[in-house]
């Protein structure tokens, strides 16, 4: 007997996005072709489709953020839903409510979507076992982040800023640079790009900060920079968060920034049209340099443009399911 | 099904076109609606005395059916290259039939701007309107069963026909 995919309807149909493992590369390809029409919505005089009118769509953001809920939000609204933000931390899970209980409570107000960031891996998970369990099928669920699981949209937004600039995975090399082993983005990534049969996907970073058996998800594994971004088409730098310093994962910030820093120099080493990303938010002298970020190869804004679509594209997805 | 029931694609064009010419503003932007009105439109600017704006609308977004069907996969970018706000717009669709695909368009274009006057172009009229839509143009006027559906296809060549199939879903 095979497990259903929870993510995928008894048609086949995605109606909840909870990570990009085991996401068949069909299934990737209609979210970002159905991404592409959407970026245009913002040159508009009204910056809005009627699409998914009278939906309501919560953000239950057990963690911060500003980005990710901010575009969710600004995704939603384009798509004319209801939006209603639940800054959790000062409600109902402070005063001892149960995850589940605050989801029933919503859904008994009519939600049609949840948009969930969790401090632990496998909570949206968790919400959609829930919803399919109790027949609310008609609610999804996405997950805009999970402890160090998976962050789907933000792989999917990367992925479609790949597809953008360099047309066709089946020929790319693509670096991962950084803290892989607490990166959710990485993994997504990394699943996304080996679905879509990118031939060479590397990891750059220091022992301390490579998961253990990473090989096994297909990437070489690089502790040399220089080495690593060798003929690299896209190059993605992971923001090194400052409690890892405190963790004793890392010696300095500047040691850190002389290794791995993304500099012009170290750069001149991948392709002459290889492009930067960085899902931000970068800590510019820490893991990538200023004259990077804003020069003319990175694509660190047109990304957060991208993400915006791409999440266009998940909700409308979800919800026609 | 009877095929003879339809015109041929090419003479409605003809004579779509010897209605609009001399009709429409000089000014006017054609406004193709995807798929069959876009190549429509193409041609129309072609033929038609102009130069008119030409412009191609996806309205998958505005329909009224998607809770029932979905978003439809190649979903086109709308495309206005001219502003919208005061224009005057001749909408140009393949088949008039329920009138829910030019209610559907007009609600975008009125996302991008005011138009002064929007007019609609059809090659084939077949009846059976469910809302208070008629067109200004028309190519031909066709009685077809209510469970079919009237295709319009375009072969490598550009060459336009008509063909009749079996209704699949929704309208």
């Amino acid at each position: 007997m095979t497990t259903r995919n929870p993510q995928l309807n008894r048609n086949g149909e995605l109606t909840h996005l909870l990570t990009l493992e085991g996401l068949p590369a069909e299934v990737i390809t209609h979210i970002l072709d159905t991404a592409e029409p959407f970026v245009s919505i913002a040159e508009r005089e009204v910056k809005k489709v009627p699409l998914l009118r009278g939906k309501a769509v919560f953000n239950l953001f057990f963690e911060n953020s500003t980005r990710t809920r901010t575009t969710f939000e600004i995704a939603a609204k384009r798509l004319s839903a209801d939006v209603i933000n639940l800054n959790i931390g000062a409600s109902s899970t402070a005063k001892g409510e149960t995850l589940l209980d605050t989801v029933d409570n919503l859904c008994a107000m009519n939600a049609d979507m949840f948009v969930v960031r969790h401090a632990q891996s496998g909570a949206p998970h968790l919400i959609a076992a829930h919803l399919d369990a109790m027949s609310r099928t008609h609610v999804h669920v996405v997950n805009a982040g999970d402890g160090r699981h998976a962050h789907p949209t933000q792989g999917l937004l990367d992925l479609y800023t790949i597809r953008h600039y360099k047309r066709d995975f089946r020929a790319l090399t693509v670096a991962i640079v950084g803290d892989v082993l607490h990166s959710r983005v990485a993994r997504s990534l990394i699943h996304g790009l080996t679905t879509m049969q990118t031939p060479r996907v590397r990891v750059i970073a220091p022992r301390t900060l490579i998961p253990t058996r990473v090989e096994a998800l297909g990437v070489e594994v690089h502790t040399d920079m220089r080495e690593g971004l060798r003929d690299c088409d896209v190059v993605v730098m992971l923001r090194l968060q400052s409690e890892r310093m405190r963790g004793a994962l890392l010696p300095s910030a500047g040691e850190y920034f002389k290794q791995y820093g993304l500099t012009l120099d170290k750069l001149a080493l991948a392709r002459r049209d290889a492009i930067v990303m960085h899902p931000g938010p970068m800590n510019r002298g820490v893991e990538i340099d200023s004259p990077v970020a804003d020069g003319e190869r990175s694509v660190i804004l047109p990304q957060v443009t991208f993400g915006i679509a791409v999440r266009m594209a998940v909700l409308s997805i979800v919800a026609s399911s | 099904m009877k095929r003879d029931a339809l015109p041929d694609a090419e003479a409605a064009l003809v004579a779509l076109v010897e209605r609009m010419a001399g009709a429409i503003a000089k000014d006017a932007a054609l406004v193709g609606i995807y798929s069959g009105g876009a190549w429509l439109a193409e041609r129309l600017a072609k033929r038609l005395p102009g130069p008119h704006p030409l412009g191609f609308i996806d309205v998958s977004y505005y329909r009224d059916d998607y809770a029932l069907s979905g978003l439809k996969p190649n979903t086109r970018r709308t495309t206005l290259p001219f502003d919208v706000e005061g224009a005057t717009i001749v909408l140009v669709d393949d088949v008039l039939y329920t009138g829910r695909s030019v209610r559907a368009a007009v609600n975008e274009l009125f996302d991008f701007g005011r138009p002064h006057r929007i007019e609609l172009a059809v090659l084939i009229d077949r009846g059976g309107r469910e809302l208070p839509i008629e067109a200004n143009y028309v190519g031909a006027r066709v009685a077809v069963p209510r469970d079919t559906t009237v295709v319009l296809s375009r072969d490598p060549g550009g060459t336009l026909s008509l063909g009749i199939e079996p209704l699949r879903g929704v309208a």
